[in-house]
């Protein structure tokens, strides 16, 4: 009897041994998340429980319920992530993936995940990163800068137009926002797959947030692994206010911009050049 | 005691590179053609409708995709061909190397580059397109150019086979590879080929086509003899 308590005492001590060991290993990624921080151990059984069912037990997005679904779980071996406050090409921040299933995505299967603890998505966002060997080689990029937001007028709005035009994000997005530019039905994302651009005239939320500063950054940073690129390269702050302004006047909500637009839109309609192959211009 | 001191010495000397280089030494040349036998898929007139400008560009003579372009003699043009094994003697690569996208299309359909090597790419076209390097060792991304913006300079660091493609005009496709060895080449329209530089040794040589694959061949090189090499896919039409 006292020798099996000895090899109990034993045999459990290595057991935590085992189990520490495991644990660090798996547990070499971690998440910070503002003064919380993940561990991937803690994550894994969370991420079993959660998140397998479409985005698969390797993280390959081949779930069990993935074949049913469109669009298609993100496959976290690519470690390419839609909404990221850092410049395309570049990891997002460890901030960025606990926001986003904080936030779920809008018009697809992947829900708010507010009944998780805050604990529970920091240790879900460090063992996602287990997924792919680019969190080990590479480093998350470096949040782009986004300005005090410029006065809201008529004049920005204006200009917001004139760059939708030039910038020409209504070849996918359709001259008043509509979804139906000339791009829009063959697009893609990067695994081939058919992706439509976002509706403004649906009003709804957008993929990575929903205020002014959120769409700031959608088309700065771009949505990498979609069809939706940054242009960060060709506008300035300035510029990407204005088209702030201006994307904001096509959704039918009760917002400043609307109401401004709508006003002036009234006395003016006749000014403007409808958008569209060489037009744009008031 | 003596020995050992010589013997440390030695190995200082080989690993600290006090050890002047070998003198160059005799080089080869692996050259030869790509074909194809079977059917490959017909070169297609391209429908650029959606782009005005682009359409009123080709108008007289359309741009036919470039997937397989077949030449004269069954050969194949923008094959890749490469030392894929027992490689020495490459170099880096430093010159820039340049993309253009110009009438809708990517010239060159097909671009080899070594790890960090500058790429710029132009928009040579009165409006807009978005580059989008669908890479999955490296970083993808995807970047606005709108007509007259400035080149975008990048490189990138692992060896891949980067497929690039427009979302804007789907029908814009091309290739960007990474390859480690400075010893590659891409065929020209007649499917020719030519690797200098090659040291005495044995390498295997590889050519890569988007659709069909690739095809490998052992060949050893002495002295500066100039081997002839000549690789061949089975083509299909889909």
């Amino acid at each position: 009897m006292r020798s099996h308590t000895r090899w109990m005492a034993v045999a459990s001590g290595w057991s935590v041994a085992l189990f520490a060991a495991g644990a660090t290993a798996a547990g070499a990624q971690e998440a910070h998340i503002g003064k919380l921080t993940g561990h991937a151990a803690v994550g894994r059984p969370l991420y079993t429980r959660y998140c397998a069912g479409c985005h698969g037990d390797d993280g390959d997005a081949l779930g069990e319920n993935a074949q049913w679904i469109d669009p298609k779980p993100r496959d976290f071996t690519l470690a390419v992530f839609k909404c990221r406050s850092t410049p395309t090409g570049t990891l997002p921040t460890d901030e960025d993936l606990f926001n986003a299933m904080t936030r779920g995505f809008v018009t697809t299967n992947m829900p708010q995940w507010l009944p998780l603890t805050h604990q529970n998505r920091a240790d879900l966002v460090a063992y996602i990163k287990t997924f792919s060997s680019k969190w080990k080689t590479l480093k998350p990029g470096t949040p782009i800068a986004i300005p005090a937001e410029s006065r809201l007028t008529i004049e920005s709005i204006l200009r917001g137009r004139g760059l939708y035009q030039k910038m020409e994000c209504w070849k996918c997005h359709g001259p008043a926002g509509h979804a139906d530019g000339p791009s829009a039905a063959t697009l893609t994302d990067n695994k081939d797959l058919p992706i439509r651009p976002y509706d403004f005239a649906t009003g709804s939320r957008f993929m990575c947030g929903e205020t002014n500063r959120d769409l700031y950054r959608i088309f700065m940073t771009g949505l990498d692994g979609t069809p939706m690129p940054s242009f960060a390269d060709n506008l300035q702050p300035a510029e990407a206010w204005d088209l702030v302004h201006f994307l904001r006047t096509m959704q039918p909500l009760k917002t400043p911009e609307v109401a401004l637009w709508k006003a002036w839109l009234a006395s003016h309609a006749g000014e403007l050049k409808p958008i569209g192959p060489g037009g744009g211009a008031q | 005691m003596r020995t050992h001191f010589i013997a440390v010495l030695a190995t200082t000397l080989v690993t600290g590179g006090l050890v002047r280089p070998a003198p160059p030494r005799a080089a080869g040349t692996i050259s030869g053609k790509v074909t194809y036998t079977g059917t490959p898929p017909k070169m297609k007139p391209i429908d650029m409708a959606k782009e005005p400008n682009c359409a009123t560009a080709h108008a007289a003579a359309p741009v036919l995709t470039e997937n397989v372009v077949p030449g004269p003699g069954n050969s194949l043009r923008w094959v890749v061909v490469y030392i894929s094994a027992g490689d020495q003697g490459s170099t880096a690569g430093t010159g820039t190397i340049r993309l253009d996208q110009k009438g809708c299309q990517y010239i060159p359909h097909v671009l080899v580059l070594q790890p960090n090597q500058p790429l710029d790419i132009y928009n040579d076209d009165p409006h807009s397109h978005n580059i989008h390097p669908l890479a999955k060792l490296n970083p993808e991304w995807n970047r606005s150019q709108p007509a007259g913006a400035p080149p975008i300079h990048t490189k990138w660091e692992l060896a891949e086979f980067i497929p690039v493609k427009c979302n804007i005009h789907p029908w814009m496709h091309s290739w960007q590879v990474v390859l480690t060895t400075s010893h590659y080449a891409v065929t020209a329209e007649d499917g020719t080929f030519s690797l200098s530089g090659l040291p005495p040794g044995k390498y295997t040589v590889t050519a890569w086509q988007e659709q069909f694959g690739t095809q490998s061949q052992d060949v050893t090189i002495s002295g500066t003899e100039t081997k002839a090499v000549d690789l061949v896919f089975k083509a299909t039409p889909y």
